[in-house]
């Protein structure tokens, strides 16, 4: 375990520093990514207004907060792409990465992280400025700081065990586009991406309890604005351990048959 | 590890892939929506050998013969088909992480050093991940800096180093570990021929050093002849020979040159053999290997030979003969 944890430590550090070189670069990126929460915040504050100031229980202040924490959580979902894996496999870099004696799992969890720890500092700054401009209603307490905390890295964590798992179906086949595009589609619905689950209908928010996508993205900032109950707090967290465990299970399961492909058909 | 019980050993090693085919245009590819046509293609088939502990061998072959499948299973990267593989006692598929900190594979298009920081950041990571203890890290890795002479270099960014500069890093890269069977494939392919000689200097002294086991595949025979006193070569995915290099030239080489000077002009040789150059008194002649010692003898009596010397070929051409040949003469 010690070594496990020097190994993340050194992974993370490399992050950092590779991250360092690309400062400039990450925060135009991160700017670039400003638009899109702008725009659903823009549209749901004139449905606000036109409901009578709030809409789904968000008032123009809630939602400012909802989509200023959203800038974060959106960066905290950045993980490995499913896309990446097919130039994994051609490039040789898998065959690279499997004569090492250490899962591959661990590589990419150790160095999103460390971009992680780069995007949180640089995204400060960026929600001062936000928050400026927007003025969200924002008055965590501690407990819920604790959660977010938390939930950020729970949220960050099943997001990069399902794209993983997403991502392995290229192991079989190469025209996995599609099926990556559906998945995509229904997590911008049901994680609380385009809007706040509140503002779906009750079905919805049903259908996305019982699914992995809320607990990465809806729930962390649920959990900082206020929106929770102690019970809904731990709750969260506690199918956030939920859903690393499912990711964790099917991976063990999947990765094991993938490989056992890729040495059968070679790299 | 004992010198009687061999490094790796290898027995009847199969393995076959399955490629889907079909025939050009949309009737075939209708038809193959259906039925699936595969042709098996053998990469390797039935190859066996064993190599002892410190041993360097050369694995010789024209391109896909077979060498770089079997390196792959001997690392664990392809489950074979057939047949039998064990390195350290290990079996190299099921990837053991006692098997993988023992070995080590280097490649032409394996990365492991991260692009934009210098070396020395990718080291400190490889030393993580293997587990190494500090002091025993920064000992190897210093001892391999100098080895290669890299010394001024590991602190600039990797995508500053030219080609040979990033495979010496890759290369001490993937022996921080200190491994003890070393599978090199094509380890100085596009290389300068100042950074071959260097690489090969390092593997040599490597292996002197640390009694590692080496399997080694090239193109450039000079690379096989300064580390190698044994070849195995693979062709069709088979063994055509295993031996020293010296009993390879002899078994393989067709013909022997006689470089023949006169001692006055006027005699023509041109029945004597083939004339590869005419260069005054000067002629180059290849003749038939089995032949060789009655043409010299013949030469002697009935030219006025003032110097004669017999040269076997060089390795390159015996081993471009064995490849197009593909079996012994």
């Amino acid at each position: 375990m010690t070594q496990l944890i020097d190994f993340y430590r050194a992974a993370m550090k490399q992050a950092i520093l590779v991250q360092f070189q690309y400062r400039a670069a990450n925060y135009f990126y991160m700017i670039g990514m400003i638009a899109e929460p702008v725009i659903y915040l823009a549209v749901w504050s004139v449905v606000a207004a036109a409901q009578g100031g709030s809409v789904g229980g968000y008032n123009a202040g809630a939602l400012a907060a909802y989509y200023i924490v959203w800038t974060l959580v959106r960066n905290m979902n950045i993980v490995f792409t499913p896309y990446g894996w097919e130039q994994r496999i051609r490039s040789g870099e898998l065959s690279g990465l499997l004569l090492r004696p250490l899962h591959p799992l661990h590589y990419d969890i150790a160095f999103f992280a460390g971009w992680k720890v780069v995007v949180i500092v640089l995204w400060l700054p960026i929600a001062a400025a936000l928050a400026w401009l927007f003025q969200p209603t924002l008055a965590p307490t501690a407990i819920e700081i604790a959660v977010f905390a938390v939930a950020i890295w729970g949220a960050f964590l099943i997001r990069m065990m399902f794209l993983w798992l997403l991502g392995l179906i290229s192991f079989w086949t190469t025209r996995v586009a599609a099926i990556y595009e559906l998945f995509f589609a229904f997590e911008l619905f049901l994680s609380g991406r385009i809007a706040p689950l509140a503002l779906f209908p009750d079905w919805v928010q049903t259908l996305a309890d019982w699914l992995p996508f809320r607990w990465t993205f809806g729930f962390p900032i649920e959990a900082l604005i206020g929106q929770l109950s102690l019970a809904g707090l731990l709750g969260g967290l506690a199918m956030q351990a939920f859903w690393i465990g499912v990711g964790l299970g099917l991976l063990a399961v999947v990765w094991r048959s993938a490989i056992r492909r890729y040495t059968a058909v070679g790299g | 590890m004992s010198a009687h019980i061999p490094a790796i050993i290898v027995r009847d090693l199969v393995k076959t892939y399955e490629v889907p085919e079909r025939d050009p245009g949309l009737l075939a590819a209708i038809r193959s929506l259906f039925r699936r046509r595969v042709r098996a293609i053998h990469a390797v088939s039935g190859v066996s050998f064993t190599i002892q502990p410190g041993e360097v061998v050369g694995f010789l072959g024209p391109n896909g013969a077979g060498k770089t499948t079997t390196l792959k299973m001997l690392t664990g990267l392809l489950h074979p088909t057939s047949g039998e593989a064990l390195v350290f006692g290990y079996v190299p598929a099921r990837r053991e992480p006692a098997f993988l900190r023992r070995i080590t594979l280097v490649m032409g298009n394996r990365n492991q050093l991260q692009w934009d920081l210098p070396a020395l950041d990718s080291f400190e990571l490889i030393r993580a991940i293997y587990r190494l203890p500090p002091a025993e890290f920064r000992a190897t890795r210093d001892e391999l800096i100098d080895l290669l002479e890299v010394g001024d270099l590991v602190r600039k960014p990797v995508r500053n180093l030219s080609l040979g500069e990033r495979m010496k890093m890759e290369i001490i890269g993937a022996l921080l570990h200190r491994p003890q069977a070393l599978f090199l494939d094509e380890p100085t392919l596009g290389l300068d021929v100042t950074m071959q000689r260097r690489i090969r200097a390092f593997v040599a002294e490597y292996n002197r050093r640390t009694g590692a086991t080496v399997l080694l595949t090239s193109h450039y025979m000079a690379d096989v002849e300064a580390l190698c006193r044994r070849v195995i070569v693979i062709h069709h995915g088979r063994v055509l020979f295993d031996g020293p290099l010296s009993a390879l030239v002899d078994q393989f080489a067709a013909y022997r040159k006689l470089i023949v000077t006169l001692a006055e002009s006027g005699a023509d040789l041109k029945g004597f053999g083939e004339v590869l150059a005419h260069d005054g008194l000067r002629y180059t002649l290849r003749v038939p290997k089995a032949m060789a010692p009655a043409i010299t003898a013949r030469l002697l009596a009935e030219a006025p030979v003032a110097d004669l010397m017999v040269e076997e070929p060089p390795i390159d051409d015996v081993i471009e003969q064995v490849f197009a040949v593909g079996t012994p003469r």
